[in-house]
């Protein structure tokens, strides 16, 4: 079974955000990066299918060198190689292409990706790559289960949760759930130090192009001061609530 | 030419975002000068849709389509925008729709503009307004392929009333084997409660409530206001609530029209997660909590003395407002 996990590299979930160069960029001054939460827990569980199945775990990022600390880690937590495109990953549209290509050529039984980034939050990524390859798909996937090439994954719906029986090759956007939060891999100092014996391969971009183009960026108005009621005038804060907000 | 929205329903029952992706679906359509269509899978109701701006409905009704299944409904999407000429395909932002759009996007080469919140800025060059980085900003972004897909954000754009003719067609798109590729095996699922992505209200408890005996009244508050319950992170992680009511930049979003927070500080990820919610109120006994900061209205106190009192004096407003 082989595995490949799709990291994107995102600004730590504290990070306050600001926008640069006439707010058409992102301004990542000072800004912490690290593995997308929904990518770390795919990557704990992929972590689980090395150790009790003797799955290879591969994992990939579009993105700069400057991104390569981040795929560093998740090689210190197991990922067996690494696979860097060299490219500025304009859109999911443009980053789903090139890790279709990497799909393709290692010949992968399961890519494990994300639900979305929490930078762009575009949600598309693992969605497209399985239109593309023609590979089955769960979203928002909080459990997954392989024997053989049978799968079973329970995804989250509005208000419960679904189990889907399908078969490799398959892709997940995965998210909390799929391993518990306690689980999650931290790397330690022997990963730390195998980890730099590990592959990590830069591959250059095919031809590719993106499907949007994020031409500006804002930030949300500032907030007016909270009204603050006693809480011996509750019936305040109800007449506020349907005459003034109507939102009761 | 025409704009297609995918019109979604439940049991047969339209759902609450098929009206608001149907007013938004008017608006695109009257920008560009075209016509609405919408395809349904199954929906008892279809007449329905032409208060919401709908000309057209493609009626699709199929036994092996009366579950849910993204790929499925992706492809039957995919020939329906084809046989409309549709160079515009509104999707919501529900979890199913979020499902399927990138299938979609994929089937079809078009870009996807996903949480978008406000009719597109410009359709010449199609740039649509829509949040990103965990509602931490907004990103105007241009859709720059032919065909061109929106995922609406919840309660952004609202439900507008824009009485039309429709017609009715039925549509049997052509779905194979392969498309069910992933089944359905088993669907859990509390019925009859209101959920967090339909919810017009949420009220959401943190650590604050000490331990998971003390929902009882955050039940009750909610269900006296026709709400959805939610939480913070701890709350589901310490598991005393399900996952999924754990909302914020990791959990569900929530987009709701009043979000009431109840013994939850305010942690970043958190506002991250609800900051798109209308109207938010906090009930907090610390004053220098966070969340006063991002509230609308707050209440200094102890939850477990507001909440009570709070519940009965909403039963007597709604008496009185019934
Ligand atoms: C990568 C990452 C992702 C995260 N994602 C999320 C996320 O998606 N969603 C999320 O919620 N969190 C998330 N968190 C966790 C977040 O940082 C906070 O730890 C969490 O939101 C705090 O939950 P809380 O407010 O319930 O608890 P606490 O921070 O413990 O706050 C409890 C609050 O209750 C108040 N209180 C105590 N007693 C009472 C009383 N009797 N009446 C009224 N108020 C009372 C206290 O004053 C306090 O403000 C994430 C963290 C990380 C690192
Ligand atoms: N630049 C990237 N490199 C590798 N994987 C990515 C990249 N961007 C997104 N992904 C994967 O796709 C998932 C969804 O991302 P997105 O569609 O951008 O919201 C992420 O959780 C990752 O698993």
């Amino acid at each position: 079974m082989k595995i490949l996990v799709c990291i994107s590299n995102v600004p730590d979930t504290t990070s306050k955000i600001n926008f640069t160069d006439g707010d058409t960029k992102f301004d990542a001054n000072g800004v912490q990066f690290v593995i997308n939460p929904n990518d770390e827990f795919g990557l704990t569980r992929a972590m689980w299918f090395k150790e009790k199945q003797g799955a290879t775990v591969h994992v990939a990022t579009v993105g700069e060198a400057s991104t390569e600390p981040t795929i560093r880690k998740a090689l210190a937590i197991g990922a067996d190689e690494a696979i860097r495109i060299n490219a500025i990953p304009t859109d999911g549209f443009f980053v789903a292409q090139h890790l279709a290509e990497v799909v393709k050529n290692g010949s992968y039984d399961i890519v494990i990706a994300g639900r979305e980034s929490i930078d762009y939050n575009g949600g598309m990524v693992p969605g497209i790559m399985a239109a593309m390859l023609d590979f089955n798909f769960v979203n928002s996937c909080i459990s997954l289960e392989v024997d053989g090439n049978n799968a079973t994954a329970i995804r989250e719906i509005d208000g419960g949760k679904e189990t889907l029986s399908t078969s490799l090759p398959l892709i997940i956007g995965g998210q909390k759930g799929l391993v518990q939060e306690s689980d999650l891999k931290i790397p330690n100092m022997r990963g730390i130090m195998m980890a730099r014996q590990k592959k990590l391969n830069v591959i250059e971009p095919i031809d590719a192009s993106p499907a949007t183009l994020d031409t500006k960026f804002e930030k949300p108005a500032p907030k007016g001061a909270v009204k603050l009621i006693d809480s011996s005038n509750i019936d305040e804060l109800i007449d506020l609530l349907h005459n003034e907000a109507k939102a009761i | 030419m025409s704009v297609l929205v995918y019109t979604e329903s439940e049991n047969g029952k339209f759902k609450k975002n098929a009206h608001e992706t149907s007013s938004y679906a008017y608006e695109v359509a009257k920008q560009l000068g075209v016509s609405v269509s919408a395809i349904s899978f199954n929906a008892d109701n279809n007449d329905e849709l032409g208060t919401y701006g709908v000309s057209k409905v493609l009626n699709v009704s199929d036994e092996t389509l009366k579950t849910y299944n993204a790929k499925a409904f992706a492809r039957a999407i995919a020939q329906a925008a084809e046989k409309e000429g549709a160079s515009v395909i509104i999707l919501s932002s529900s979890t199913n729709s979020k499902y399927l759009a990138p299938l979609l996007s994929g089937m079809l080469k078009a870009g996807y503009a996903p949480n978008v919140v406000a009719a597109p800025e410009s359709t010449s060059t199609f740039t649509v307004k829509r949040t990103a980085f965990s509602n931490k900003g907004f990103a105007h972004t241009q859709i720059t392929t032919a065909t061109k897909i929106i995922g609406v954000s919840n309660n952004a754009f609202g439900v507008i009333e824009n009485k039309v003719e429709v017609v009715i067609e039925d549509f049997s798109p052509s779905v194979t084997d392969t498309d069910f590729s992933a089944k359905s095996t088993n669907i859990d699922k509390v019925s009859g409660k209101v959920t967090i992505a339909d919810a017009d209200i949420v009220v959401s408890g943190g650590r604050g409530l000490k331990g998971p005996e003390n929902w009882g009244m955050i039940e009750e508050l909610a269900d006296v206001l026709g709400a959805a319950t939610a939480c913070s992170k701890p709350v589901s992680d310490l598991g005393w609530r399900p996952h999924s009511e754990h909302v914020g930049q990791t959990g569900k979003p929530v987009a709701s029209n009043l979000y009431i927070a109840i013994g939850i500080s305010g942690a970043i990820q958190h506002l991250a997660g609800i900051s798109a919610s209308k109207v938010k109120v906090v009930i907090n006994t610390d004053p220098e909590a966070p969340f006063f900061k991002a509230a609308d209205y707050g209440i200094v106190g102890d939850a477990f003395e507001v909440v009570p009192e709070l519940i009965e004096k909403l039963k007597e407003f709604k008496a009185q407002n019934a």
